[in-house]
């Protein structure tokens, strides 16, 4: 369903070079839940930019449900929903009502579809309480909830979510972990996110892919990740321990599988 | 896409007229703003009564007819030229997410219909002239045709500032030059300015094809240039030709598009 | 904020010193802002260039004294800000950050006008010069008549200009609507300043009326003097005059702002 192969994306500040994401190659097959972890600046926004057609990769290629994102960005907009934490797509003057119904009508959703859709949403997300608020009014949860909406209107196959769970408290996240388990298990939606909430992860993901300084530190499952530090038991302290090593040893990420060009390499 | 475009246009026009006071401001705002370059235009026949060899009416025609098409194109796609401000929000990333072309999102985001007050003020001032003018049937069809080549020149215009903002996020206002300059520009004949002026706008940045060359060929005038009257028929193809170099300016930006670092 | 003796003295020339730094950050716009004011300067110059063809010697310019003018009001457009703006004051009135202001020990209508001292010092140079230099080039313009009342003139004119945008600006405590206020301050000070025709060829009445306005302070006066085409005892009486009114006008409304909205709790 995603398919990265060599992709690289730089970016020149002030004349400097700045490798955001190197030589990152993955599978992700249909009906797969995968998160994408790595520390800040590791280039994990940049990925998931790359995938959805907002940035054009410098090298490599790319394959979402089978289109090169940046060439067929529109086409592919009707294939995939996406979800940023840090900023809504809705429109902020607009009741979140009005905001669904222009979303419905820039994917040419059908009314009927629309509704049942939207009844769908209401009873699994709890959005009837708010439906008439301006998305400015909205809070943090509401919105979020909203945004998921929005993305899912069109039935994707595959969601991509830039740190969905980010600001929400207990309650709301353990909703919308469960929203996403639900999609991913009875619709087969498949699902890529990035978080830095590893609850997220141990509850929701089977693989877990880790970036650092824009490569690809590993790929497999909780346990793959668990057994980088034996003995260690709580998962985040697992992942603080390989985030600080990546901090001391900034060029040669332990588990990179080639050495690295020379050059700086962001900030980690 | 037209659709698209409507369907949003009519979205934001819905949201607007639920504050219609501050509507009726901004639409009179616009009428006033316009009435200025017609009190300008009042102030410099008040002391002559030829400029670079035009009549008031002959004057009125020409500005009528860039006016109104610049009126239009700045109701419809002026907004381009907002697209700094949706680099620098991160909004153009959403808009990149949706299976609708950006240039028809960004130029129909924040729709404002009140803009249609210029659009009717220069085409009284246009439909004033021409009456007065008494231009014989055989040429009076091409009067269409080059208000709507105008508004194809100067929405190119505008998707040049904006693609032209994607290298200059810190200074977006560069691009005003290019499309309230042209819309300046073309108010006047252009026996205003230097020869060489007029040559630049003719076969470089086709400015001189919205009304300038199609007026003298409606007025029957020769060109001071002394290129053949039919050069004004030609505005449809210089239309054209400026919007393919703007819509490939415009890919070029997206594609260079870097969004923001968060 | 509380000042002890003597800080007084200093404040206002370090707020200057503020406005002049806080705008130096915003060279990149500035620089596009005075690109803008230099092509529209030459839009602008033929067309007056054509009308002094047909009338020479009308309102008591040459052809070189039209030019002249012309890149002089395009270069006044950022440091009298003609179009408008230039202060935080309807920002902070919107928000109600206006209270801390108003319960400063020092008079608002001063700390604005120092800061807006200093925006207008930085952009007299950065984007009065390009056009200046421009139509020197491309046109060639005369030099000023009396360079030390022009400069002082000019000076004038940014207080009269501050005066009228305080004023504006402090409207928007009792207008709702305080974009139809800026368009309709836009509308006057373009106009009626001369920055879209020299004021001395409007006709008649309407001429006489535009050249006692205060507007025209900001743009045409300054020009006159600085083209000797008026009597520059006369032409910073007259700025002055204005000044005077519109800061007198705009401390009694700083009064009443202040009652309305710290004493009635806006
Ligand atoms: N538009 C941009 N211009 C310049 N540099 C950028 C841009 N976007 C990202 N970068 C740089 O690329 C690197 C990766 O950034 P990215 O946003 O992808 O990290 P991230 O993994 O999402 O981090 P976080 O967890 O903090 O969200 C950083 O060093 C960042 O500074
Ligand atoms: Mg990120």
């Amino acid at each position: 369903m995603i398919e990265a192969d060599g992709v690289g994306r730089t970016f020149t500040v002030r004349r400097r070079v700045v490798h955001a994401v190197r030589d990152l190659s993955f599978r992700v097959a249909a009906g797969e839940f995968v998160a994408c972890l790595g520390p800040n600046g590791a280039g994990k926004s940049t990925t998931i930019k790359m995938l959805t057609g907002i940035l054009t990769p410098t090298s490599g290629r790319i394959r979402v449900a089978g289109l090169d994102p940046s060439r067929r960005r529109t086409a592919l907009a009707r294939r995939i929903g996406v979800v940023f934490g840090q900023r809504t797509t809705l429109w902020w003057d607009l009741p979140l009502r009005d905001s669904l119904e222009l979303v419905r009508l820039l994917y040419k959703v059908d009314r009927k579809v629309f509704r049942e859709r939207l009844d769908e949403m209401c009873d699994l997300l709890d959005l009837g309480g708010f439906l008439a608020t301006p998305v400015r009014q909205l809070s943090l949860g509401q919105r979020m909830r909203g945004d998921i909406t929005a993305a899912l209107l069109h039935d994707p196959a595959v969601l991509v979510l830039d740190e969905p769970t980010i600001g929400l408290d207990v309650v709301s996240k353990a909703e919308v972990r469960d929203f996403l388990r639900r999609l991913n298990a009875e619709r087969g939606t498949t699902v890529l996110l990035t978080t830095h909430d590893l609850g997220d992860v141990e509850r929701l993901c089977r693989r877990v892919l880790l970036i650092d300084h824009g490569r690809l530190a590993l790929d497999g499952t909780l346990d793959d990740l668990r057994a980088t530090a034996p003995g260690v038991t709580s998962i985040e302290e697992v992942v603080a321990g390989l985030y600080l090593r990546s901090r001391t040893t900034p060029r040669t990420p332990p588990p990179a599988p080639r050495p690295a060009p020379d050059g700086p390499s962001g900030r980690a | 896409m037209i659709r698209t475009y409507a369907l949003l246009a009519w979205t934001w026009t819905r949201a607007a007229a639920q504050y219609p006071l501050s509507f009726a401001l901004m639409t009179a705002g616009g009428l006033v703003v316009g009435g200025l370059d017609i009190a300008v235009i009042w102030v410099i026949f008040a002391n002559t009564d030829a400029l670079a060899g035009f009549g008031l009416t002959e004057v009125m025609f020409l500005y009528g007819a860039s006016q109104l098409a610049f009126a239009l194109a700045d109701m419809l796609f002026g907004n381009v030229d907002r697209i700094s401000q949706h680099i620098g929000a991160g909004t153009l990333d959403v808009m990149l997410i949706r299976p609708v072309s950006p240039f028809v999102q960004v130029a129909a985001d924040r729709f404002t219909p009140h803009r249609i007050g210029r659009s009717i003020q220069a085409g009284a001032v246009l439909a004033v002239g021409l009456t007065r003018l008494d231009v014989p049937l055989g040429r009076v069809w091409m009067v269409p045709v080059m208000v709507v080549s105008g508004i194809v020149i100067f929405t190119a215009l505008f998707t040049l500032g904006g693609a032209l903002q994607f290298l200059l996020t810190a200074a977006p206002e560069v691009a005003n030059a290019f499309t309230y300059g042209g819309a300046t520009l073309t108010q006047y004949p252009l026996s205003v300015y230097d020869t060489r002026v007029v040559r630049g706008l003719t076969f470089v940045l086709p400015l001189a094809f919205v009304n300038w060359q199609p007026g003298l060929y409606v007025l029957g005038r020769p060109d001071p240039l002394g290129l053949p009257s039919w050069t004004g028929l030609l505005s449809p193809a210089a239309a054209l030709t400026l919007a393919a170099v703007a819509a490939l300016a415009w890919r070029a930006g997206i594609r260079r598009y870097r969004s923001t670092g968060s | 904020m509380i000042l002890g003796h003597g800080a007084a003295v200093s404040l206002y020339p370090r707020l200057a010193w503020y406005g002049f730094r806080r705008h130096a950050t915003y060279w990149a716009a500035a620089l596009a802002g005075a690109f803008t004011n230099t092509v529209f300067g030459v839009l602008r110059a033929y067309v007056l260039i054509a009308l002094w063809q047909a009338r020479p010697g009308l309102g008591g310019y040459d052809v070189a004294g039209a030019v002249t003018f012309t890149f002089l009001t395009q270069a006044f457009i950022g440091p009298m800000q003609l179009f408008g703006g230039g202060l935080d004051l309807p920002q902070r009135i919107r928000t109600g950050d206006v209270a801390l202001d108003l319960v400063r020990p020092a008079s608002l209508q001063l700390w604005c006008l120092s800061e807006d001292l200093g925006r207008a010092a930085y952009l007299f140079v950065v984007r009065g010069g390009p056009p200046t230099l421009v139509g020197a080039l491309l046109f060639g313009i005369v030099a000023p008549h009396a360079p030390a009342a022009f400069l002082l003139s000019v000076a004038l004119g940014v207080v009269v200009s501050f005066g009228w945008r305080y004023i504006v600006a402090l409207a928007t405590c009792w207008v709702m609507d305080d974009r139809g206020l800026g368009v309709l301050s836009m509308v006057l000070t373009t106009f009626f300043s001369g920055l879209m025709l020299p004021l001395a060829i409007f006709p008649g009445w309407f001429g006489e009326l535009a050249r006692a306005l205060p507007w025209s302070a900001m743009a045409q006066v300054p020009a006159d003097v600085y083209l000797g085409t008026a009597d520059p005892a006369r032409a910073l009486a007259f700025q002055a005059l204005w000044a005077a009114v519109l800061l007198a006008l705009g401390a009694l409304m700083t009064g009443a702002a202040r009652r309305k909205v710290v004493i009635q709790g806006g």
